[in-house]
């Protein structure tokens, strides 16, 4: 009754979609990643094609992984809990059908043309700029409706899920238009407005609040709705929530210029980004405490609420990676990690780790209530867990030894003083690593393979039980 | 579920918490600030690019023709058959796995040379730096492997480098570039700041049917040479 009560109420229809696209775009994401990481361990794999060649199919990876599988996972969430929180429907469902349309348009578009090799050749920001004008009109009709129902809403007080959300939206916006400034000399081919050492810092600004926004500020948003939901627990402190945001919001912005420890970038600006990603592990950590405590009390849930476990393991990944990363900007630590297979290790615990996996555990808390039914299989929502923690660990253990070992390799000197290792050498050296990679980045797949099928057959279950039709026509007493 | 929060907000917080478009505007203050610290000043401090004014380190064409320019002279537009090689080298992601930055290390400056300068990518539009090393830092490549070298590598890298993991690239050779195409990326490239003459971009008109290996191998045998580079001279503090 209440099920039907929310169907009625809210506006699921959009939210149905971008869910299910969301597990697809999963696998379509992981399955480049293997087999661009197969490619690095077996060159023999770009077959001399230009559309499978590594450099081309590397960016679409990055994208479909981002873009799609996180938009998709975000648009889903915030248009989810921004209801369910305010107490009222979307501002407006046509909109909103704008934004799914769109944003799936943009990826068909993106899936099209990264083979091809149009691209910007700007990291995160490869899409050329008629794709980038679509992605600023979607973003902001995504924005604008959300914005829109929060001014609406029913309730006295913004939830704090929709800070983040909010927070990501706003950045993302400032981000991409600035990043993404462009002299067009062509249909598909355009150079960016700045160059040199400005690009390069708008660039990793850019780069890194990507990551600080959309992957962490955009997923704290999911977080702080859905763990304590499915935990069905109050969040464990209002104020940490509060100082969490803040601190996100005002210090993550300044990280960007630790990508550039060493370079021609002057050096106060590597410092800055390095001494405020240094004093960012406290809010990091705030707020993974702040979702992990939420259990506090109750951890007994983890024994048999494999949704939870999801959940928990995100936050457990986050809380490890925004400790890495700090480390990683020191300079020394960068001296040898920039470069090397570590940062591509760091990146994958953040991601695997902590944006696939609260993503996923969103996905199965909100399957079910979306569409009115129960998991086709809660035994394979558990196998997903194992996979997926067991891939991600293998994944990334294999990128800190390659990396460790090749930034130790470049700079080792033999006992004449002449480098010890040739280049060439230390690729030889990488080839297990690599090979191990892609059996991690395999096993993840495998997981999210099986996260699809149960997905799928509990919408077929649902369609066979009319379960949302029941739901939308059920009286419902006002 | 804000019932159940452990303590409720006061002051500016709950002002922000109950109007949505106070709360977006704090959080646009609150976001803007490092941009403005550190990215605005880039485009004005003279620290952002130390070497511009000591000779040799970029080019003083004054009223000369690209082609004029000579080794040694410094920092120049690319010539219309590199920028080809160079929008190549973007549509093939090449920046993905080589960096064109050399980090001022003992290992790094025995590997690959001087370090790298802010002036060297001026006219890089985007930026090539690159950030990670699966193949070596190739910003210093020029003049290191003959043209022929190249080629074979290009084609099939492991003729060359029986360790290398990097594709083929045997379509190189088949394709041709246009050098009317190059003009107009020229064109767009004045637009945003690379001081190209219209005598430099009428010159692209001889490159036309050029193939992309050619126009490739131009780009990395220019990548890093530009600069004469003088002993005892401090090029960044």
């Amino acid at each position: 009754m209440e099920e039907a009560a929310a169907e009625q109420k809210y506006s699921f229809d959009v939210v149905r979609w971008f869910a299910v696209m969301t597990a697809v775009y999963l696998v379509v994401g992981a399955l480049v990643g293997v087999y661009i990481a197969s490619e690095l361990a077996w060159p023999v794999l770009n077959f001399d094609s230009p559309y499978l060649s590594f450099g081309r199919l590397r960016p679409l990876h990055t994208n479909a992984v981002i873009f799609a599988y996180g938009g998709c996972i975000l648009m889903a969430t915030a248009f989810y809990t921004v209801q369910r929180t305010s107490g009222v429907r979307l501002w407006s469902d046509k909109m909103a059908w704008f934004t799914f349309i769109g944003w799936n348009l943009i990826i068909v578009s993106a899936v099209i043309t990264l083979p091809l090799g149009i691209t910007q050749s700007k990291e995160y920001a490869e899409l050329e700029w008629p794709i980038d004008l679509a992605i600023a009109v979607v973003w902001l009709s995504f924005m604008f409706n959300f914005m829109m129902t929060l001014a609406t809403r029913k309730s006295s007080h913004i939830y704090v899920s929709n800070w983040f959300f909010m927070g990501m939206m706003i950045m993302i916006t400032i981000l991409h238009v600035v990043n993404s400034a462009a002299i067009p000399v062509g249909m598909f081919k355009s150079y960016s407005a700045y160059s040199g050492v400005q690009d390069a810092m708008i660039q990793w600004w850019w780069g890194h609040n990507a990551v600080g926004f959309y992957l962490t500020a955009g997923f704290l948003g999911i977080m702080y709705y859905f763990v304590p939901k499915q935990a069905n627990r109050p969040v464990f402190s209002y104020r940490l929530s509060v100082i969490h945001f803040w601190a996100l919001m005002f210090g993550y912005v300044w990280l960007g210029a630790h990508h550039l420890q060493y370079t021609a970038l002057p050096d106060w600006t590597g410092s800055l980004g390095a001494a405020v990603s240094i004093a960012m592990i406290i809010p990091s950590w705030g707020g993974a405490v702040n979702g992990m405590m939420t259990l506090s009390g109750a951890w007994d849930k983890l024994r048999n609420d494999y949704v939870l476990r999801f959940l928990i393991m995100s936050l457990a990944f986050y809380a490890m990676s925004t400790f890495e990363g700090p480390i990683m900007s020191i300079k020394t630590v960068n001296a040898l990690s920039h470069y090397t297979d570590w940062t591509i290790g760091h990146v994958h615990s953040g991601a695997l780790g902590w944006v696939a996996m609260v993503g996923i555990g969103a996905l199965y808390h909100m399957i079910p209530k979306i569409f009115h039914t129960s998991m086709y299989s809660n035994k394979l929502i558990n196998m997903h867990f194992w996979t997926a923690t067991i891939g991600t660990v293998i994944y990334v253990v294999a990128m800190w030894v390659s990396g460790i070992m090749q930034g130790l390799m470049w700079r080792a000197y033999d006992d004449y003083g002449t480098l010890a290792y040739t280049f060439a050498e230390s690729v030889e050296a990488m080839h297990p690593y690599y090979a191990m990679r892609a059996i991690g980045g395999g096993i993840f797949l495998l997981g999210a393979v099986i996260m699809l099928y149960n997905i799928i057959m509990t919408v077929l279950k649902a369609k066979n039980e009319g379960s949302v039709k029941a739901a939308q026509t059920a009286a419902v007493a006002a | 579920m804000s019932e159940t929060n452990t303590s409720q907000p006061t002051g500016l917080q709950d002002k922000a918490e109950r109007n949505v478009w106070l709360f977006a505007f704090l959080t646009f203050l609150t976001v803007s600030v490092a941009g403005i610290v550190e990215i605005v000043p880039l485009f004005y401090l003279d620290s952002a690019m130390p070497a511009k004014n000591i000779p040799g380190v970029v080019w003083d064409r004054g009223d000369k023709a690209l082609v004029d320019w000579k080794e040694g002279d410094g920092v120049r537009p690319l010539k219309p058959l590199e920028l080809a090689g160079r929008d190549i080298y973007q549509r093939e992601g090449c920046y993905l796995c080589h960096s064109q930055m050399i980090r001022p290390f003992r290992d790094e400056k025995e590997r690959y040379g001087h370090y790298s300068l802010a002036s060297e990518s001026m006219y890089d539009h985007p930026f090539q730096w690159g950030s990670k090393r699966t193949g070596p830092d190739i910003a210093r490549l020029g003049g290191k492997y003959s043209d022929e070298w190249h080629i074979a590598h290009l084609i099939a890298p492991r003729s060359m480098v029986p360790e290398s993991v990097m594709p083929n690239y045997p379509w190189l050779m088949a394709n041709t570039v246009d050098g009317e195409e190059i003009k107009s990326h020229m064109r767009g490239l004045r637009i945003v700041g690379v001081p190209y003459t219209d005598a430099d971009i009428e010159t692209a008109s001889e490159i036309t049917g050029k193939t992309e290996m050619e126009a490739m191998v131009a780009y990395l045998q220019v990548l890093g040479t530009m600069i004469k580079f003088q002993e005892g001279v401090t090029y960044r503090e």
